[in-house]
């Protein structure tokens, strides 16, 4: 994995330098997790975030928990839990071709077209390098090219025989992506698993933030596993730590040409803050006002049902949790080149830790009272 | 790591500054002489006093690629192909752009907003965009300059069975199989070629082979090779690990009969795999030697390269060295007088 030498610094207070957590989502984004498989993803977040948390646990599922205690007695602490989703969309073998070449089905959702001569990792008893294979132009008719080759037709090279493949690679063994992360201008770094170790960097720069921060409610971030297929992880996450508040951080679409103006966020403007049927209204608000306060920039994105994120399942546990989602605006969302800005990242973090600094016991218990 | 360097190099055609700096580097210290012409192809000569036949062996040195032709409002740029690109293999895919080096991506509108009938249609070039991060037009334009051009990323790494990907196999396996034959002496008078600009109409062979006025020539190229899952026996064009391939006929060449079987013989003699490039299209530098002034005999010598003129290529590195034995023993077949004509 490349690790980056320039470290990315915010300037706070005038002159302190404080250290981001920049080069993490590097490393996160370099690795490998999809849904059902995002054990090395967990540790990494783990391992840093150990440095913040009063203890760091892992449930049945893989989700990996990141408890920030607040202050005062244990039954006037409101609960907030954080959930960013860790897994990443992946493929997975559904059989070895003659010639040793792999087919595929996917797990989260991929358009086919932009796998086309794609370096993937296939993660067989040891990670063998592979390529999505494509045919030259020399060999391809006008109207092939007016096709686009669905995922069923698309294999996997590993240019090995074969017999070697047999021995490295079973049906069933998961494939991701291959793309060494870039920072492009304005504090902008692409890649693939933007979508959703963005907001794993979120729930870093969130808890570093509230280590300067007087805090009544306990902080649960959770670092979720599974959404791509269904939000599974912070399904059983939000059972399990049972939260007053439940807040999904997660990616959501940056402006490009070809979509809707509702649909286009701006990369480096800001926190998008959901607001809608999914999101508790009190903490819609609490969020934007603390914006407000902390001259933090925002933008709002309006939703008109269940989100596609960790706040739809969360919003739904138990007795019904108030759930809240904010988001980092990516561009080229399920690419291998998914671009966002590293300014959404820090502010969102320190959104979302004066968000929590602000609660008290009374404002939890005003969540029932419509 | 030669291929390495090779193949990270940035050279689109006309535009091949920085391959050909790495070329000369390695060229320089092999043969007496290492010059560029007017279009900027990179000439060598070795033991031109030797008597015997002139030989040329070329390879080409650009790459297909793309070229930053316009700005938008919003900070993306437009950009059209130098070369054979089918645009299906972009979508997705980063580039490095200009002399800085600055590194674009090539986005895709998300999936969740597509509907399904879009993903049935391929996106072309009008469809599709470089973003580097720029906010907007002026911000793109301090970074970027219309008319910079953008190569593939993809970094050269060691897979599979002996196996090795990069982007720009075509040619830049030419190129080093040409520099490694220069590491040897033959009896006979040797001219190389690193040409220029062959993806856009084989162009700098075209003045290099007039220049050099060779007796001989081999183009070394990378070609086609599809020998995948689903693809039909008869489009395969060449088999990976199987050996370098002699061209019988393709776009520009329908090969010499007498030096093709001489090239057969000395491979057989020799125990060097080798195998016929078995389809019909496409083409290399010697379609356009072989046309030079009175005529040209030889013939074409290629490495096969997988998803060719794709960002992710894919060779046997056992093909490779092969090619390189081939050429070798060549070269000293013609200096001890077996080729006759």
């Amino acid at each position: 994995m490349k690790v980056f030498t320039q470290l990315w610094y915010i300037e706070r207070g005038g002159n302190v330098l404080a250290e981001t957590h920049y080069n993490d989502l590097m490393q996160l984004i370099s690795g490998h997790g999809g849904p059902g498989f995002e054990q090395a993803i967990g540790e990494a977040f783990g391992n840093v975030a150990r440095r913040y948390a009063d203890s760091v646990e892992v449930d049945t599922m893989g989700n990996v928990v990141a408890i920030v205690k607040g202050e005062g007695a244990a039954d006037k602490r409101p609960r907030v839990m954080l959930s960013a989703h860790m897994d990443e969309i992946a493929l997975i073998v559904t059989k070895i071709e003659a010639g040793g070449f792999l087919r595929v089905a996917q797990t989260g959702g991929f358009d086919a077209r932009t796998l086309v001569g794609q370096e993937v990792v296939v993660h067989g008893r040891k990670a063998l390098h592979g390529i999505i294979g494509s045919k030259p132009p020399h060999l391809t008719s006008p109207d092939e090219r007016k096709k686009a080759t669905p995922l069923e037709d698309l294999y996997i090279d590993v240019a090995m025989a074969e017999e070697g493949v047999k021995e490295q690679v079973t049906v069933g063994d998961r494939v991701t992506l291959y793309r060494e992360p870039m920072e492009l201008l304005n504090h902008r770094i692409a890649g693939k698993a933007l979508d959703n170790r963005t907001s794993v960097a979120v729930l870093l720069e969130c808890m570093r933030h509230l280590q300067d921060l007087h805090h009544v409610a306990d902080c649960y971030a959770v670092a979720s596993v599974q959404e791509e297929v269904h939000m599974r992880g912070a399904h059983t996450a939000a059972y399990a730590i049972n939260p007053d508040i439940g807040i999904a951080v997660d990616v959501t679409f940056a402006d490009m040409p070809g979509q809707d103006p509702d649909d286009n966020a701006g990369i480096g403007k800001g926190t998008a803050i959901t607001y809608g049927p999914n999101i508790h209204p009190k903490v819609f608000r609490g969020l934007k006002e603390t914006a407000e306060k902390h001259g933090i920039p925002y933008q709002i994105e309006y939703s008109q049902g269940p989100t596609g994120t960790d706040a739809n399942v969360i919003q739904i546990t138990r007795d019904g949790i108030a759930a809240g989602l904010v988001g980092i605006a990516i561009r080229y969302m399920h690419t291998s080149v998914e671009t966002g800005s590293y300014d959404d990242i820090v502010e969102t973090g320190r959104l979302l830790a004066h968000y929590i600094a602000s609660l008290d016991y009374s404002e939890v218990e005003g969540l029932s009272c419509y | 790591m030669l291929l390495k360097e090779l193949t990270e190099a940035m050279g689109p055609s006309g535009f091949e500054t920085e391959i050909r700096e790495i070329i000369r580097k390695y060229a320089t210290a092999r043969v007496d002489k290492a010059y560029t012409d007017v279009l900027g192809s990179l000439i060598v000569e070795k033991n031109t006093a030797a008597a015997g036949p002139r030989v040329m062996l070329d390879a080409h040195m650009d790459e297909v690629a793309l070229m930053i032709v316009h700005v938008e409002d919003n900070g993306l740029l437009r950009f059209r192909p130098i070369g054979g690109v089918d645009p299906r293999v972009l979508v997705s895919k980063p580039v490095l752009i200009g002399d800085k080096r600055i590194y674009g991506v090539i986005g895709a509108k998300p999936i969740h907003l597509q509907e399904p009938s879009e993903r049935r249609e391929p996106l072309g070039f009008k469809q599709l965009f470089v973003d580097i991060g720029a906010k907007d037009k002026a911000d793109a334009l301090e970074s970027v300059q219309l008319g910079d051009v953008a190569m593939f990323t993809t970094r050269y790494g060691e897979m599979g069975d002996n196996c090795a990907k990069g982007k720009s196999f075509d040619d830049r396996v030419g190129c080093g199989v040409l520099l490694e034959v220069l590491e040897d002496s033959y009896d006979l008078p040797l001219f190389g070629s690193f040409s220029v600009q062959e993806e856009v109409g084989l162009r700098g062979a075209t003045v290099t082979a007039h220049r050099i006025q060779p007796d001989i020539a081999i183009a070394l190229e990378g070609t086609i090779c599809l020998d995948v899952v689903d693809a039909p026996g008869h489009g395969q064009g060449t088999l990976m690990g199987k050996g370098p391939a002699f061209t019988v006929l393709d776009g520009n060449t329908i090969a010499n009969k007498e030096f093709l079987d001489f090239m057969v013989a000395v491979a057989e003699k020799n125990d060097i795999p080798y195998q016929f490039r078995r389809v019909k299209g496409g083409s290399n530098d010697f379609g356009i030697i072989h046309q030079t002034r009175n005529g040209v005999v030889g013939g074409a010598i290629s490495v096969p390269v997988r998803y060719i003129h794709a960002p992710a290529q894919v060779i046997s590195l056992d093909d490779y060295h092969n090619a390189i034995r081939l050429v070798k023993v060549l070269l000293r077949e013609i200096a001890a007088k077996s080729w006759q004509h």
